[in-house]
């Protein structure tokens, strides 16, 4: 962007959306309500909520990997109508390739778009090397740790040169300390390549460490958007930063357990 | 005392454990035969079998081949059979895991078939091949290719739906979904369906020999009891089960070095 005028860039655009899951036929389980959001140009959105509050589904509608029953996503101002290359995923649950070496998945999707061999061999070690796995290239996905594994997924994501990475909990599954550091990693990676990114987590400290802009999310279904906060902290963060922990305390404060 | 150590008992290998029971059970098999608890008539002890077994590598009587020739027969047939089970079986199971049109035209089918036992298939192959080779393998592929198509076809509805999406959302086809993702993550199933049709394929193998053939280790059992005689009979049962043992650890063998990456 070399623009002169710091206007910021629609990415992503989510007008009214709704969803219901129909559950045994004939339950109703309204999982989305009225969720209307933009996303800019190179943000870090982390959409903060606990477990069932339907962030999950929102990601899902954006990757076009679910219909909404109402409203629409755009992405560049083009409607979304199905899953694309536009858009990386990064799972909870890793979704490696098990008979793939590290190699063999990052280099999955440019292979299976029918990019040359030398071609994405290049961008798959540009992007090994970028996640901290340089020398793992032919490991399996069952010889690596969680952090590891991840790492890969990272990397996958990133090698189909997505317009916007899109990760639903990616560290849900790792330890603490594992996930602190891979919470480092990921604001290491983001600021080396720029991307739009929507991060679904559950973890206020993940949000506070990773965010440009959180979007608190009801605690309960259906789905809402409760309140947005800006982050303006410079990089690295610190957990410990007064201004982070005040922000902590006013988004705890509007986060009420509901079983 | 402040402290105690606990003596930790190590496990007895596994290599003496089984010589143990394999001896025991030589040795109780001969006792029970010699000591005359077990007429000699209706069982051989193990030392006459193996008598039989070292006179056997040469000596084509009383049932008309040597040993080595009954043991070709069978293995040949098991073979063949097996081969032509897989080579249908396992393409057939994929194809219908993943392809409706596919699944919707065989499936029911292959439901009305699977519960025939392919022993019943013999009369039939009988009045169409003889007895023959060709009749053999076609029981045996009958008796392969069920496990074979079951394994694959529940191998490709098992691939992770996520993975499906995920491997949407990078433009792949349906046919590049099938070969580079749902084969693979279909493969453990499939090497189980190797052991399986093996099992099926040697154990119906005997039993159309049994009843239908002129060479084979079957063949031997039979003529061992039409001509009374135990040895014979034993020496045949010792066969069918050293080889088809054999033949499961060399699949078991193959399958641990392909699966070599999906093993967690």
């Amino acid at each position: 962007m070399n623009t002169p005028s710091s206007e910021p860039q629609l990415k992503i655009y989510c007008e009214d959306i709704n969803k219901t899951f129909i559950q045994k036929g004939h339950m109703e389980v309204p999982v989305i309500r009225n969720i209307s959001l933009e996303v800019e140009e190179n943000e870090f959105l982390v959409v903060l909520g606990p477990g069932q509050c339907g962030k999950s589904t929102l990601l899902r509608i954006i990757a076009g990997l679910e219909t909404p029953d109402t409203g629409y996503v755009a992405l560049d101002g083009f409607p979304v109508t199905g899953p694309g290359p536009d858009r990386g995923l990064v799972f909870q649950g890793y979704m490696l390739f098990a008979w793939n070496t590290v190699m063999g998945n990052v280099e999955m999707g440019l292979k299976l778009r029918g990019v040359p061999k030398q071609e994405r061999r290049a961008v798959a070690h540009h992007y090994i090397r970028l996640v901290g796995l340089e020398g793992f290239e032919n490991h399996y996905p069952h010889q690596l740790s969680g952090g590891m594994k991840q790492r890969v997924g990272i990397a996958r994501a990133y090698a189909n040169s997505p317009k916007v990475m899109l990760l639903d909990e990616p560290f849900g599954q790792l330890d603490a300390q594992t996930r602190m550091f891979m919470q480092h990693e990921t604001s290491r990676i983001w600021e080396h390549e720029k991307r739009t990114v929507i991060f679904v987590t559950n973890n206020i400290d993940e949000a506070l460490f990773l965010a440009d802009r959180i979007v608190l999310m009801e605690g309960k279904l259906p789905g809402r958007i409760k309140k947005e906060y800006i982050v303006n902290l410079p990089r690295p963060r610190d957990h410990e930063n007064p201004d982070l922990l005040e922000l902590r305390a006013l988004i705890t404060s509007e986060t009420e357990l509901v079983l | 005392m402040a402290y105690e150590e606990i003596v930790v008992k190590k496990p007895l290998p596994l290599i003496a454990l089984p010589c143990l029971s394999v001896a025991a059970f030589l040795l109780f098999w001969e006792w029970i035969v010699v000591s005359g608890t077990v007429p000699s008539v209706l069982l051989a002890p193990p030392s006459q079998v193996f008598t039989v077994f070292m006179d056997k590598l040469g000596n084509p009587n009383p049932d008309g081949a040597i040993l080595a020739v009954h043991a070709w027969t069978s293995l040949q047939e098991a073979f063949i059979g097996y081969s032509l089970s897989l080579l249908v079986g396992i393409p057939l199971g994929l194809a219908m895991g993943w392809f409706r049109i596919v699944e919707g035209l065989i499936r029911p089918i292959f439901e009305l078939i699977r519960p025939i036992p392919p022993i019943a298939w013999i009369p039939l192959t009988v009045f169409w091949f003889g007895i023959g080779l060709t009749g053999k393998v076609f029981i045996i592929w009958i008796a392969g290719i069920v496990p074979c198509v079951i394994n694959s076809y529940v191998g490709v509805r098992m691939t992770q739906p996520t993975l499906i999406q995920m491997a949407r959302t990078y433009g792949a086809t349906d046919w590049q979904i099938f070969h580079q993702l749902c084969i693979p993550s279909a493969l453990p199933m499939v090497f189980g369906a190797l052991q399986i049709a093996l099992a099926y394929c040697w154990t119906n193998l005997v039993g159309a020999e049994l009843l239908a053939s002129d060479t084979g280790l079957g063949y031997l059992i039979t003529m061992g009891g039409r001509l009374g005689r135990p040895d014979i009979v034993v020496l045949g049962m010792v066969c069918v089960g050293i080889s088809g043992a054999i033949l499961g650890f060399i699949i078991d063998c193959v399958e641990r070095r392909l699966l070599a990456g999906i093993r967690r």
